[in-house]
């Protein structure tokens, strides 16, 4: 914890170092640049360009506040296309050609270990706002979304606890790639650790966008039927979580029967489902579109107007985003504080 | 809105109120309250859910409830059911007898969740020697007839996945199998039947939401002439100058597909849009107790039958399917009879590409609808048009069946992303064997 604390303040000063040169010569000074490296084609679009437009948004909001110190800022994006050598390729452009200040970028946790060499080579600074497996340390790149212990764990010991169902055998589900893979393996040495045998934990893998979940239900439903309390933990990432919960209404799986507990599903995913008979699975996430506070209907406000759509709904790393700009924000317009590290 | 304690009624402004949030305990305990209160219902439905739903929230309380609940029964499954969940309330009393019985009612099951109370049963300390010596004998029992029932459904299972890549393949099976032409742009003529669905889905919404349940009906001349249309756009424009160039042709369409794909996402926007399912298409059949058959699945494999039947019949009995044939088999000989070619070949391009347009209603229903659809739809496609034998729709028919239900037998075993390899691996095992496919032709009409 103490060293996250002091990579955050690094990164802080590095912010400060290339803000706070002179503030008085606002208006000769030119723009602060934002680099923005999300795929804006290809899978990860679904997932990716709402963060896009969120940057844009948060960039817009501060140049109506009059800019960082005086500067105005401006986004530069790019688009790696979910081609995950191309993310490198494109790091490379903002830093070398764009010259930018600071990125916010990358999804899926492929794209990030894609573009770390580069960050590190030419001392970038990298924002990326997923919940993420860990077991990375990086001085250039700052993980603001949860870790397994911060977001997989808890939701496991509350699937143990009593509300959560008392669950004794579990089934790990997850796309095929380095986050659902390393975050089960987190989690199958937690649960063993717990007194949870070998034999009550079944762990499967899908391709990205699987479409066909009826053989994995059928799966999970045969497993549920040793006798004892069952939950699935799923790692499932992007769109297709749509088909397999369709297909878990469609067996007729209730929540009080087998819950299922999903770390990358929150409103945009799930719209467009019958959610009727998904009543009581759940879903584990640092912040929800429903949670009921102040900062959160304004900051649903603003975005909604922003992108034109009083229906479009927020997500996750949206505000993983939103609120690493507003802290940093806040600490550059108050230099005097702006290497004390918190959050 | 009425005090739950005195009856009085108590007047809330607007906007005061919070809704209850319940969380699965809550939920499992109302749930096994209703089911006992909802056992004497006279509602057949109603009263069928109660007693699976008394089957599993057990306790010893519901042994008398059930049996009077027995008493009038008349409807045989009702009675089944109700007879289950009291055999498996019985297993909680301490009685040795009570115990034996209960194991017995449960014996003659073949449900998942019979088979879980069992084994539950057969672990707990509060067991009889005897009841659990029954009970390790009805659990084999149980368990032998559900992995029979498992077959019946893993082969249900097999025929969806194969009718699900037959839509996909059909059309491809014309453009590239009839025509020759290697188009990669095939899966967005998938793409682009389901967002014609979801266009009309939107439209319905709007001007007639008493439409909603038949909006795919509908949908389904929108979607053929739709994607036929941009079909026979395409090979006047620009398939056509590139015939008997496959390199040419490949490119060219991977190209269009990446252009196609881009438009739509510039159009609809990047995010998943919703079909919604018309009520026929959710929920399952139950066949027996332990084989469901979910309806979306039932409908799309007698969609993909019938749009095979069809496009079988228009190749076979109609004048542009006679016509066809003739521009395929011996183009020069069809031309000197007075076939005009070129708007043949451009009908042929765009009833394949139809047909896709069909299928994107179908997928519109499992998958969803996004810019990607397609793209994970080609490679399946073709494999399965190279695998049937090319220029063949009964190989396509029975390449798809196949493929889906291997592909089904595999997974359990494999898991999902090895027994795709594996499927690939033996279909490159299988083409050097015999490069023409499962029905190749014969006698002179292969081509040299």
């Amino acid at each position: 914890m103490s060293q996250g604390m002091t990579r955050r303040g690094m990164a802080i000063a590095a912010w400060c170092a290339a803000t706070v040169i002179a503030p008085a010569m606002a208006q000769t000074l030119p723009p602060i640049k934002v680099g923005v490296l999300h795929s804006l084609s290809g899978t990860m679009a679904i997932s990716e360009t709402t963060l896009k437009d969120t940057i844009l948004m948060m960039v817009d909001e501060q140049n109506k506040k009059g800019g960082l110190l005086g500067r105005k800022l401006e986004a530069v994006v790019v688009d790696p296309a979910s081609n995950w050598p191309l993310f490198a390729e494109k790091m490379r452009e903002l830093l070398q050609v764009h010259k930018v200040e600071i990125v916010f970028g990358n999804w899926t946790s492929v794209s990030r270990k894609s573009v770390l060499p580069v960050v590190e080579e030419l001392n970038g600074l990298l924002f990326y706002p997923v919940q993420y497996e860990g077991e990375e340390s990086s001085r250039n790149v700052f993980c603001t979304g949860a870790a397994p212990n911060q977001q997989a764990i808890p939701a496991v010991e509350y699937l143990m606890s009593k509300d959560g169902g008392e669950a004794k055998r579990w089934v790990l589900l997850g796309s095929d790639y380095v986050y659902p893979r390393t975050t089960n393996k987190i989690l199958r040495a937690f649960l063993i650790a717990k007194g949870v045998a070998e034999a009550d934990i079944m762990e499967e893998y899908t391709p990205f966008g699987h479409s066909d979940w009826q053989t994995l239900v059928s799966n999970v439903k045969k497993f549920a039927s040793q006798g004892r309390k069952t939950a699935v933990v799923s790692t499932i990432n992007g769109d297709a979580n749509v088909p397999f919960y369709k297909e878990l209404g469609n067996q007729g799986i209730k929540a009080t029967d087998i819950p299922v507990v999903a770390f990358s599903v929150g409103e945009e995913e799930l719209a467009g489902i019958d959610t009727k008979p998904l009543l009581g699975h759940l879903a584990a996430w640092n912040y929800f579109q429903s949670v009921k506070n102040p900062t959160n209907d304004a900051f649903i406000k603003t975005w909604q107007a922003f992108i034109k759509n009083p229906k479009r709904v927020t997500n996750d790393p949206m505000e993983a985003h939103s609120a690493t700009t507003n802290s940093l924000s806040a600490r550059t317009t108050r230099p005097s504080s702006c290497c004390a590290a918190e959050r | 809105m009425i005090d739950a304690v005195s009856g009085a009624k108590i007047d809330v402004p607007r906007g005061e109120l919070d809704a209850v949030r319940a969380n699965n305990r809550v939920r499992g305990a109302v749930r096994g309250a209703l089911g006992r209160l909802s056992l004497f219902s006279p509602d057949v439905a109603e009263r069928l859910d109660a007693a699976r739903t008394v089957l599993k929230t057990r306790s010893v309380d519901n042994v008398p409830l059930l049996e009077r609940a027995l008493e009038g029964e008349k409807n045989p499954s009702i009675r089944s059911a109700k007879q289950i969940a009291l055999a498996a309330s019985r297993l909680l009393l301490p009685e040795r007898d009570a115990q034996l019985a209960g194991v017995k009612g449960l014996a003659a099951s073949s449900d998942g969740d019979v088979l879980a109370i069992l084994r539950g049963f057969s672990q707990e300390a509060t067991a009889h020697p005897d009841a659990k010596a029954a009970a390790q004998r009805a659990i084999a029992d149980v368990d032998a007839r559900l992995t029979r029932l498992r077959i019946v459904q893993t082969i249900f299972q097999g025929l969806s996945l194969g009718s699900v890549l037959l839509l996909a393949a059909l059309g491809l099976a014309i453009t590239f199998g009839v025509m020759g032409v290697i188009n990669m742009a095939h899966g967005e003529m998938v793409m682009i039947g389901a967002y014609a669905t979801f266009a009309v889905q939107q439209l319905i919404k709007l001007h007639a939401p008493g439409l909603l349940d038949v909006s795919l009906l509908i949908a389904l001349p929108v979607a053929f002439l739709a994607a036929g249309a941009v079909g026979v756009a395409l090979e006047r424009g620009l398939i056509r100058f590139l015939y008997g160039r496959p390199l040419e042709t490949l490119l060219m369409t991977w190209g269009l597909s990446m252009m196609l794909q881009q438009a739509v996402r510039s159009l609809f926007g990047p995010t998943n849009r919703e079909v919604t399912s018309p009520s026929w298409m959710t929920g399952a059949v139950e066949l027996t107790t332990g084989v469901v058959l979910t309806n979306n699945r039932i409908w799309i494999i007698g969609f993909g039958v019938a749009v095979l039947t069809l496009v079988a019949l228009i190749i076979r009995f109609t004048w542009f399917g006679l016509q066809m044939r003739a521009v395929t088999q011996n183009r020069a000989m069809a031309r000197a009879m007075g076939v005009r070619s070129g708007w043949i070949d451009a009908l042929t391009f765009g009833l394949g590409c139809g047909i896709a347009g069909l299928a994107g209603v179908a997928l519109s229903q499992i998958d969803n609808v996004s810019p990607n659809l397609g793209q994970s739809y080609i490679v399946d496609s073709f494999m399965v048009v190279v695998f049937g034998c090319v220029g063949n729709l009964m190989g396509t028919l029975i390449g798809a069946m196949s493929l889906g239900i291997v592909n089904k037998l595999l997974e359990p075993y494999a898991g999902a992303v090895l027994g795709k390899i594996f499927v690939l691996m033996a279909i490159i095992l299988f083409i050097q064997i015999r490069p023409r496919g499962l029905f190749a032709l014969k006698g002179r009409a292969v081509e040299a």
